[in-house]
């Protein structure tokens, strides 16, 4: 039976299958990049589908906004070009499509057999409040809950930042003896 | 009503296209992008289960995962910039010797 | 009311928001001309309508009939896609802005904005993350060296103070309690003292500094518009881009600007609120008035700020937002926190 969920589930599925596949076939960084950062904005529409607003909308701010920008950045300044083939990625690509297929059949496979079988589908009310996914009660749990991660967190950060300055700086270079 | 192991199919799907993409390309920026689209999928199943049994856990997962995502972008990013500048190369068959 | 009702009111709604988006960006540029022309001691346009009013028209008509010219070095896929991108995530924003309270015709309850999510807030900031990739790719594709300078430099500019954006405006959130942009208005009904209304700009008034720093950043305007200002980079990521892709980008711009400003006036001032009278539907309208003539002072000190102040330099721009403007809004939430906590 065709429902709004199972309209835009699909809609939205099509996209991230679309963006994932054309992420392994396009040549050059660039197209992979779009196509990841059009996976992200659909998976955010997913997330929307299943009551997380919270998490969809930092999905769009920190993955697609930040994170995605930066690997766009590294690709625009380091300006490498389409991607070469060797022996390698030609033996990978014959071996890899097929196998991929093969493990994604017999997980659909599985999968699909229990779908029938699914008591509690999901979309929709989920029964759980008007209060589910938002920012308010992600917050409580964050902060009680889980606030030992939150604060480890924040010091894997802080290391990230100062290892990226680090290894990104330009060495300095003594003076060049110039004549 | 949208049944949960469709979502976990896709999940699956995402995850299985990141896999490929880790073990066929050779560009190593198309390889961390990768790495993010398998943690993408990650996070589409653990949202998923956690509508399924009306836990927040999952999403304050989710929003953990997000950061040490982008903590690994940030350095791994930076590695990436480092050996560009010795080798001139992002083939990573060519950055196969420990000293150039 | 019904789902048909609901969805032909949802699309009346947004091809009205649409079309007075689009005429008021055009109208915002003959402002613009007008004020900094004043300002500089001349007449701005006067021959074309009277005051001038319909320049923006004939400009239209100019940049529809130019020589649409595509360099042959460039990227096309993203050249092309490039002032799309910027255009869409630009007027996209206007989806979740309220500017009025609620419309009552007909025997329905219209509320006036397109739409009211309880995240309103955070998806603006998600938009605004989204339009960096605009100039990013524009810059890198126009394969050109002052291009992919003035692009980096556009986005490395927008992406730094998108944080100092989002921190000014968790205060207000503090003080509203919600995310959405209808709640955090009504939050600033009623008056301190009998006269003073009751707007955030008052306990906030350094997170709307910095909230109008980082909006002058955000929008490449002045003093902050070094990636494209035409003595420095060439003309920065657009100089490759001519007729309707170039008017796009202004368009782009012209239509941040006006979303920066509803948003002003919706978090620090009080968004529609203001003194009502009348019949019910004046009573409806009224709302709507006061919300664009703030909309309209904002933009007057946008344009204000544009003709009197010199650009920074790009390394002042920079250690401006890091290192002055998050810890000061670090600060000002600390304290906004710790009062909120204490009442």
């Amino acid at each position: 039976m065709l429902s709004v969920h199972l309209i835009l589930f699909l809609l939205f599925g099509a996209v991230c299958v679309a963006g994932a596949v054309n992420l392994l076939m396009q040549r050059h960084p660039i197209n992979s990049a779009l196509s990841l950062i059009a996976v992200m904005a659909a998976l955010a529409g997913e997330y929307l589908l299943l009551g997380a607003e919270f998490v969809a909308a930092v999905q769009v701010i920190v993955y697609a906004g930040a994170i995605m920008v930066l690997f766009v950045f590294v690709i625009m300044l380091l300006n490498a070009g389409e991607e070469e083939r060797s022996a390698g990625s030609r033996v990978a690509w014959l071996l890899g499509i097929p196998g991929l297929l093969t493990g994604s059949l017999l997980v659909a496979w599985v999968l699909l057999r229990h779908a029938g079988t699914d008591t509690l589908a999901v979309g929709g009310n989920y029964g759980a409040g008007a209060n589910y996914g938002s920012p308010p009660a992600i917050g409580q749990l964050l902060f009680h809950e889980f606030l030992l991660p939150f604060e480890i967190t924040s010091i894997l950060i802080l290391i990230a930042v100062l290892g990226a300055v680090a290894l990104a700086t330009k060495p300095e270079t003594p003076a060049e003896g110039g004549n | 009503m949208v049944p949960l192991s469709y979502y976990l199919l896709l999940s699956g799907f995402l995850f299985a296209c990141g896999v490929a993409g880790f073990l066929i390309r050779r560009n190593i920026i198309t390889i961390f992008m990768s790495i993010e689209l398998m943690l993408n999928g990650v996070n589409l199943s653990f949202v998923a289960f956690a509508a399924r049994w009306h836990s927040l856990s999952g999403h304050v997962f989710v929003f953990f995962v997000m950061l040490v995502a982008a903590a690994e972008a940030a350095v791994g990013l930076a590695i990436i910039i480092a050996v560009y500048r010795t080798r001139e190369t992002l083939n990573v068959d060519r950055m196969n010797l420990l000293k150039l | 009311m019904p789902i048909g009702t609901y969805i032909l009111i949802s699309i009346i709604k947004s091809a009205l928001v649409l079309f007075i988006l689009l005429t008021a960006v055009a109208y915002t540029v003959w402002l613009e001309r007008k004020v900094v022309g004043r300002m500089q001691n001349r007449w701005g346009p006067t021959r074309v309508g009277p005051f001038g009013l319909l320049q923006p028209a004939a400009d239209g008509v100019k940049f529809l009939f130019k020589e649409d010219l595509t360099p042959p070095h460039v990227y096309k896929p993203l050249y092309i896609a490039a002032p799309l991108i910027a255009v869409i995530f630009a007027l996209t924003s206007i989806a979740v802005i309220p500017f009025g309270g609620t419309l009552s015709i007909f025997g329905l309850d219209i509320p006036l904005g397109i739409t009211d999510v309880n995240i309103g807030l955070l998806l603006i900031l998600g938009i605004t993350s989204m339009g960096v990739y605009g100039i990013a790719l524009a810059g890198w594709a126009s394969n050109n060296k002052y291009s992919l300078l003035g692009g980096l430099r556009a986005s490395a500019q927008m992406i730094s103070y998108e944080l100092s954006l989002g921190l000014s405006l968790v205060g207000v959130l503090i003080l509203a309690g919600s995310f959405s942009l209808r709640d955090i208005v009504e939050a600033q009904r009623g008056l301190y003292f009998g006269f003073i209304p009751k707007w955030n700009i008052f306990p906030q008034f350094i997170a709307f500094f910095i909230y109008l720093m980082s909006a002058y950043a955000e929008t490449n305007r002045i003093p902050f518009d070094l990636p494209e200002a035409e003595t420095e980079l060439v003309a920065g990521y657009h100089t490759e881009y001519s007729a309707m892709k170039f008017a796009m980008f202004f368009m782009a711009e012209y239509a941040n600007m006006i979303t920066v400003g509803s948003l002003a006036t919706l978090l620090f001032f009080g968004g529609w609120l203001g003194p009502v009278f009348g019949p019910p539907i004046l009573q409806s309208l009224l709302p709507v008035l006061w919300f664009l003539a703030k909309v309209v002072v904002f933009l007057f000190v946008y344009i204000w700020v544009r003709g009197t102040l010199p650009r920074f330099r790009y390394d002042q721009l920079m250690s401006f937002g890091w290192k002055f403007l998050i810890p000061l809004a670090l600060a000002n939430l600390m304290i906004t926190a710790l009062v909120v906590a204490v009442q």
